[in-house]
């Protein structure tokens, strides 16, 4: 059989499209935007943002929402910072530890999130944002509003060694990326995540234990944004109450423009892959053909609801609530 | 006066309208009769303008028009009446009938009420439905629905210059006798205003209601019969492309059930309110048949075994095993599967492919601490997909859009692919044509040869009996009386319906 380029091919690719048409438009308009250096200032940007994305694809698919990943962010952060600090401050040493350890924080609050979420019967996109502001007060209550340093040069060789140009922590986060799509082709989990987004009540008559699904997708999503807490540390050198403000508002349009269906069900972590680039990129390209600050934010809102509008096919989508 | 001309429609893997051609005169009624998947349904959205044809022409009064929309097609008076209703049940009547037309009633950026219930009066009388245009939707009967929707689409009579041609997809599905015979007068009267396009499954009705029938098989028109011109049997030969086995429901496969192994036992099980004091076996190997009335506690019974409702009184054993208070999950461990009614919202996952769908129930025993063996699912569905003949492209086809046959194809698989052997049915011919019905009929009785215990609500009492070793009548949420259907010596409908009403 013959593939056609059908309508339904092409939307797949849309969004891919897209970032190759900006990343063509950009170097149009100042041709070092096209290099390496500036592709690694792109990735180390995006490395942490990509984290958060995959870890919401997966709430995502199921069709929920999750909204707590700034205050998960800045709580794990800040303690990876005070965990590391307490156990000597060096990766060489003991301080390893708080890797896992930051690692199980997130995982349990998004199982505490997902808990709130399917135990309380609340919404989820209230439970989670509940939740995260949860964080975020937490993250205050334990810094006291103060930045707490990490400057071990071990963990900060995440970003300071660099392989074919391009620092450590971006490979890692290509890592976990792949973790990611393991985790939605090829185990029961990832199934589980598309079956009771495309339809709940099968899933239950199927025999799945939705609840459990969709707690252990929470849990799930917790650890991305812990890794993610991670990225940002080695990236900054440092932990404070608002490490992970404007994840939400990056990750989320990421995951709609690189093609997830809000409603559950379709897409997966290379649409999370695409959006994130898609942002980055658009965000990258306008510092680099030197648009002023303040023109920024509005460039990029409007650039994101022209990829989505590029990328949706409205004919299938009969109503938006 | 509406004309196709080798009207073609592609889908990607599916030539689903190959060269149709098609005409309706003034105040005619033609019936359009296929097996699912013959391409009914795509004719339908073509004439109703939710498909653009890719060849041919469609012509009104000779002239050629194109509709990108439904709206379009309604404003050159071609109407729908819908299978699934489309009217909106917390409007009231008016609100519905008037959907989207509201302009004609506002003065100044208010909505004129009274002016509103009148003129939707006037279209209710077109259908002889004397109901308060005020009522809320959802507190109407089926067939007063029905009777609002063909209400709706009469107002472009007034709307529209020149002829109107109305769609009825099944209408009579869920109506009772008396029902369909006044729904079959009005149409007969309402030919004056407009012609009718009628598709049902079944084939009495559109051979009692059509002036003239287009017979559709693999996206062809394979003959267009007119009234009297052929029997039932000629036109189902047509259809499918070979006789319906006089053996419809296989009764010479049905053999003698193992009476010593015991799958299912109930005892005095009651909810309140829905069931009372259920007591029956089933055994390895037999078809067991409740028959009721709707809302007769026949679902109930299937959920309960199912895990989804909990017996408030009495006991449940799923082979000897106390299952009171068994969820689906545990249920489904202990090798029972459920054929849901409602396929498309229980049945089958719109948009995961065919072996996604077959392992749902089933992942533990493909993958090795939560990894899937996606290889080894493929190669199952592969097996199915030939064993079954389910029509998909491959093992990679969306389930979404299977015909309904396949889709059922794919749920029985499912379950049987995964060793369950107590399988309970739910309405599982619902909607199919003849041809996927024999399929279905062919599954139970190799299950059932196979050991499996079934139980089954049927569509019909002669489906119940033909399929059955044993049949329970349930009434009110009681047990009424059990019949042993052996081979030649099965009870009659009207046996069973004594007790039922």
């Amino acid at each position: 059989m013959t593939r056609r380029l059908s309508r339904e091919t092409m939307i797949k690719w849309a969004p891919l499209l897209v970032l190759i048409a900006l990343v063509i438009f950009f170097t149009a308009l100042n041709p070092t935007f096209f290099s390496l250096r500036n592709f690694a200032r792109i990735a180390i940007a995006a490395a942490p943002a990509l984290m958060v994305a995959v870890g919401v694809t997966f709430i995502i698919v199921m069709g929920s929402i999750d909204l707590s990943m700034e205050g998960t962010v800045s709580l794990t952060a800040v303690s990876f910072a005070f965990i590391f600090a307490q156990l000597g401050g060096s990766l060489a040493g003991l301080g390893w530890i708080a890797i896992p350890l930051v690692l199980v924080i997130g995982g349990v609050i998004g199982l505490l999130n997902g808990l709130v979420h399917v135990k309380l019967k609340i919404p989820s996109f209230m439970a989670s944002l509940a939740m995260g502001f949860v964080g975020t007060g937490a993250a205050i209550l334990l810094t006291g509003g103060d930045i707490v340093k990490v400057s071990d040069a071990t963990f900060r060789g995440l970003l300071t060694v660099r392989w074919l140009g391009f620092p450590l922590m971006v490979y890692v986060a290509a890592f976990f990326l792949f973790v990611g799509w393991f985790i939605q082709t090829h185990t029961t989990l990832g199934r589980n995540f598309y079956a009771v987004g495309g339809g709940e009540d099968l899933a239950h008559a199927s025999g799945l234990n939705v609840t459990r699904v969709r707690v252990t997708g929470f849990a799930l999503a917790g650890v991305f944004y812990a890794i993610a807490a991670m990225l940002v540390v080695a990236r900054i050198g440092q932990a404070e109450s608002v490490t992970g403000a404007n994840f939400m508002f990056v990750s989320i349009t990421s995951v709609v423009v690189g093609g997830v269906a809000l409603w559950g069900g379709i897409g997966g972590v290379w649409n999370a892959l695409v959006g994130v680039l898609i942002v980055n990129v658009i965000d990258n390209g306008m510092v680099v053909i030197g648009l002023p600050d303040f023109l920024q934010d509005g460039v990029l809102g409007l650039l994101v609801i022209l990829a989505v509008v590029l990328s949706t096919d409205r004919k299938m989508v009969s109503f938006v609530k | 006066m509406y004309e196709l001309k080798a009207v073609d429609k592609k889908f990607p893997g599916v030539h689903a309208l190959k060269s149709i051609n098609f005409h309706i005169k003034r105040g005619e009624i033609v019936g359009l009769v296929g097996e699912n998947g013959a391409g009914k349904s795509t004719l339908m959205k073509v004439i109703y303008g939710a498909y653009q044809p890719d060849g041919g022409q469609i012509l009104i009064n000779g002239a050629g028009v194109r509709f990108s929309n439904p709206r379009q097609a309604m404003e050159k008076g071609i109407g729908m009446v819908f299978q699934e209703q489309s009217l909106i049940p917390n409007l009231t009547v008016m609100e519905n009938i008037f959907l989207g037309y509201e302009r004609q009633f506002v003065r100044f950026g208010i909505v004129d009420w009274k002016a509103m219930a009148a003129a939707a009066k006037a279209q209710l009388a077109k259908v002889k439905l004397d109901i308060d245009p005020a009522t809320v939707t959802s507190k109407l009967s089926f067939v007063q629905r029905q009777l609002v929707e063909l209400a709706k689409v009469l107002t472009l009579e007034e709307r529209v210059k020149g002829d109107l041609v109305i769609l009825l997809d099944e209408p009579t599905s869920v109506l009772s006798k008396d029902e369909v015979q006044l729904l079959f007068k009005l149409v007969r009267e309402l030919t004056t205003r407009a012609s009718f396009i009628f598709v049902s499954h079944r084939m009495d009705e559109v051979m009692e209601l059509s002036d003239r029938i287009y017979v559709m098989k693999d996206g062809e028109v394979v003959d267009v019969v007119e009234r009297g011109g052929a029997t039932a049997e000629a036109i189902q030969h047509k259809m499918v492309g070979r006789n319906v086995d006089k053996q419809y429901y296989r009764e010479h496969l049905q053999t003698p059930f193992d009476r010593s192994k015991v799958l299912v036992e109930m005892t005095g099980v009651g909810l309140p309110g829905r069931i009372q004091d259920i007591s029956f076996k089933v055994h390895a190997g037999e078809v067991l048949c409740l028959v009721g009335t709707e809302g007769s506690g026949r679902e109930a019974i299937l959920r309960t075994i199912y895990g989804m409702l909990t017996p408030v009184t009495g006991r449940l054993k799923i082979k000897g095993r106390d299952a009171n208070g068994y969820s689906p999950r545990q249920s489904v461990a202990s090798g029972v599967g459920y054929v849901p009614r409602e396929r498309k919202i229980e049945g089958i996952v719109a948009g995961m492919n065919v072996y996604e769908n077959m392992t749902l129930s089933q992942m533990k025993n493909h993958s090795s601490s939560g990894v899937l063996r996606v290889g080894e699912e493929r190669a199952l569905a592969r097996e199915w997909i030939r064993k079954l003949s389910i029509k998909a492209h491959s093992e990679f086809a969306d389930c979404g859009n299977l015909s309904g046959g396949n889709q059922q194809k794919v749920v029985l698989a499912k379950w049987r692919s995964g060793g369950s052997d107590i399988m309970l049915l739910d309405h599982p011919t619902r909607g199919l044509d003849i041809g996927a019905k024999e399929d279905v009929y062919d599954m139970v009785r190799a299950m059932s040869a196979a050991g499996v215990g079934i139980v089954l609500v049927a569509d019909t009492l002669e489906e119940a009996i033909g399929l059955s070793h044993t049949i329970i009548v349930v009434k009110d949420g009681r047990m009424q009386k059990e019949f042993a259907c052996e081979p030649g010596a099965k009870p009659t409908p009207f046996d069973l319906l004594h007790y039922m009403i």
